[in-house]
């Protein structure tokens, strides 16, 4: 019947999109092999633990007890001396010479003063442009003092209080137990919507869009029909992240994975949306390209999977909650790390299908309108 | 007599303040041969897409295969076949996954797809390249398979827009061969083309010019035009060794309206009690004749130009 949705011609649509994918094998080995490759990258290299920072010391005072405080630097693990100096000046250039990132001075009179009960000192010198070294090292070197001078003040009693912290649910604080998550969130974003982008755009570039309107195929079954691909070959690579992070990075899956499906089709969903959107929008598929990173760059920067959330001022904090992609790293996170499920998840899920809802349909309604 | 085709009343296409076609009235009969012509940006696109219902009418009316194209526009591409001017399938596609692709596009059943591709291979001769990608295929060969997929749903009615531009004369002439052989069936046919020699194959020509349709009939009514001929001047073929040189002289004749070289002769409109001795055409061979098509339009095209 005419004028009625027709399941046959969505299905013709979604079948030559299909093969489209498979007869672009430069765009399905961008699609499949990027990610794969940057999650190799999160996987091994990078690691934002701080450990042994290369320290220099400058012990100007050379008694036991200075030389024991030396230890409980090396002890911590944060530090690693690499270097001994004997002046200011070779302190100094080690530091700005980017050798070393930290220098602990040792006062000439650091022993007599504590034998007079008087406050020692000793000099800290961090190298402020890493700052997450600077933080770490500022943190440890403020423990440890504080630690020998209670045990100082205390002498031989016991300590009245005792910080014993546990790291739950990561207990090795490793990277890629947290970057993996967001990883495989931020992947599905880029390639829902540069896929979806391009679908359109590409048959405007072509002509083969005026062809089209002119036969009576509707706006409903052309969208659909195109998107139906790119639906599944987002999940597919969801699964593959899902499957090579916990057989390759051995990141334990805690909650169950038809969570994260469930929350992973409605965000797709959001981006399919959004990059339709600017098929309606641009003529060329670099124009679309842009478009979609623009709209990508400050959802990956805001969306707490390199910085932190807690961290941002309380505007942007604010701001990032506008991002589908926040939501689900969120979400994510707590499937794969904490093993959230549904009942600690609603929120999210409702949060994530009615702007999976609104942008497709936003979408739609924007491309009908220009299709008639 | 069967209703026509196309009863298009008055159609107006404004986008903005823009008029792209101002009241246009034309009818095609079942079986015509219609060629729209006139220069590029006049509106012959437009007022395509205005007979399928793609761009709104601002005013008038347009009947398409009996229904209203304002408010049935769907219906009416369910039953229409488009060409365009540049070649708008998948050419990453085969010419069978083509196929395959607009028989699901217009609903046909897998035995009706397949019925009627047979038919239509038959008829363009296509069925050698199923398996090539489509965008490996000739100029010529791109244009058959696009008239496959055009014709797949049995349209009574047909657009081409420049369906010849940029192919070579053989493949030109099979092209028209198999357009007569659909208009013989009854299918309606509208062409838009910039190759005289093409208007001269159409039953019925109209011309666009800046959104208006100056003039329409057949071929052989268009050259009888009085305007075109003014009183007592007359249409002449002069053979002549050297015709470049020959061009320019008569060109600054006052006797002389127009002329112009057409392969190995001159043709000029000369005004009345012009002889050839005054011309100094004692020596060439000259021939009354009649006013090409391209005449019409050149000077249709300047009698507007100048009214304005």
């Amino acid at each position: 019947m005419l004028g009625e949705f027709s399941h046959q011609r969505m299905v013709a649509v979604a079948r030559k999109e299909f093969l489209h994918i498979i007869r672009d094998p430069a765009t399905l080995f961008f699609a499949l092999f990027i990610p794969v490759l940057e999650l190799f990258m999160l996987g091994y290299a990078i690691d934002t633990n701080v450990r042994f920072v290369a320290t220099v010391v400058f012990n100007q005072c050379r008694t036991e007890e200075s030389k024991r405080m030396i230890r409980m630097f090396e002890n911590s693990k944060d530090f690693r001396v690499i270097k001994e100096v004997y002046s200011d000046a070779e302190m100094n250039s080690m530091i700005v010479s980017g050798k070393a990132q930290v220098a602990i001075k040792i006062p000439e009179d650091f022993s007599r003063q504590i034998e007079a009960k008087r406050s020692a000192q000793i000099l800290v010198l961090v190298d402020g442009s890493h700052s997450s070294v600077a933080g770490v090292a500022l943190n440890v070197s403020n423990a440890i003092a504080l630690q020998e001078s209670l045990k100082q003040y205390f002498s031989e009693r016991t300590m009245l209080i005792e910080s014993r912290p546990r790291i739950l649910f990561n207990p090795d604080t490793r990277s890629a137990n947290f970057f993996i998550p967001g990883l495989m969130v931020v992947m599905c974003q880029m390639m829902a919507i540069m896929l979806s982008a391009n679908a359109i755009v590409r048959e405007k570039e072509k002509g083969t869009l005026e062809q089209l309107f002119m036969t009576p195929v509707r706006a409903s079954e052309l969208i659909l029909g195109k998107l139906i691909p790119y639906l599944v070959l987002t999940l597919v690579e969801f699964g593959t992240i899902l499957f090579l992070m916990w057989s390759v990075f051995q990141v334990p899956i805690h909650g169950y994975v038809s969570t994260l499906v469930g929350l992973t089709f409605p965000f797709t969903l959001a981006f399919l949306g959004m990059g339709l959107y600017i098929s309606t929008r641009v003529d060329t598929r670099e124009a679309a390209g842009q478009m979609a990173m623009g709209t990508m760059m400050p959802s990956i920067f805001l969306s707490g999977y390199i910085f932190p959330l807690d961290s941002m001022p309380t505007f942007f904090w604010y701001v990032a909650f506008i991002f589908p992609t926040t939501w689900l790293i969120d979400a994510a996170r707590g499937v794969i790390l904490r093993g959230a499920g549904w009942s600690e998840l609603w929120l999210h899920a409702v949060v994530l299908w009615g702007m999976g809802i609104a942008s497709f349909a936003l979408a739609a309604a924007k491309f009908r309108k220009r299709l008639s | 007599m069967l209703p026509p085709t196309i009863d298009a009343r008055d159609v107006t296409i404004r986008f903005g303040s823009l008029t792209a076609v101002n009241r246009v009235s034309l009818t095609v009969a079942p079986g015509e041969v219609f060629g729209l012509l006139g220069p590029n940006g006049s509106g012959k696109t437009t007022l395509i897409r205005g007979l399928c219902g793609l761009v709104p009418l601002a005013e008038g009316k347009a009947i398409v295969l009996g229904r209203d194209v304002a408010t049935e526009s769907e219906r009416v591409r369910a039953q229409i076949g488009y060409m365009s001017q540049k070649f708008s399938l998948y050419e990453d596609l085969t010419t069978r996954e083509n196929i395959e692709f607009y028989s699901g596009i217009y609903g046909l059943s897998p035995a009706e797809a397949k019925a009627r591709s047979e038919e239509l291979m038959e008829l363009t001769g296509v069925a050698p390249y199923l398996d090539q990608y489509a965008g490996r295929l000739s100029g010529g060969w791109k244009q058959r398979l696009a008239l496959v997929c055009a014709l797949l749903h049995r349209p009574r009615l047909i657009f081409l827009d420049e369906p010849t531009a940029g192919i070579d004369p053989v493949a030109r002439r099979d092209l028209w061969d198999l357009l007569f052989r659909l208009a013989a069936e009854g299918i309606s046919l509208v062409i838009t083309t910039h190759y005289m020699d093409e208007a001269e194959r159409c039953a019925r020509v109209g011309y666009i010019y800046l959104s208006n349709l100056l003039v329409l009939g057949t071929p052989h009514e268009l050259k009888q035009m009085p305007g075109v001929t003014p009183p007592g001047a007359r249409w002449l073929e002069i053979y002549n060794a050297d015709s470049a040189n020959l061009l320019l002289r008569l060109r600054s004749l006052p006797g002389v309206l127009q002329a112009t070289i057409f392969g190995q002769s001159i043709h000029a409109l000369v005004r009345e009690g012009c002889r050839n001795a005054d011309l100094g055409l004692s020596q060439a061979r000259v021939v009354e004749t009649e006013p090409s098509l391209e005449d019409v339009f050149v000077t249709i095209s300047r009698m507007q130009t100048e009214k304005k």
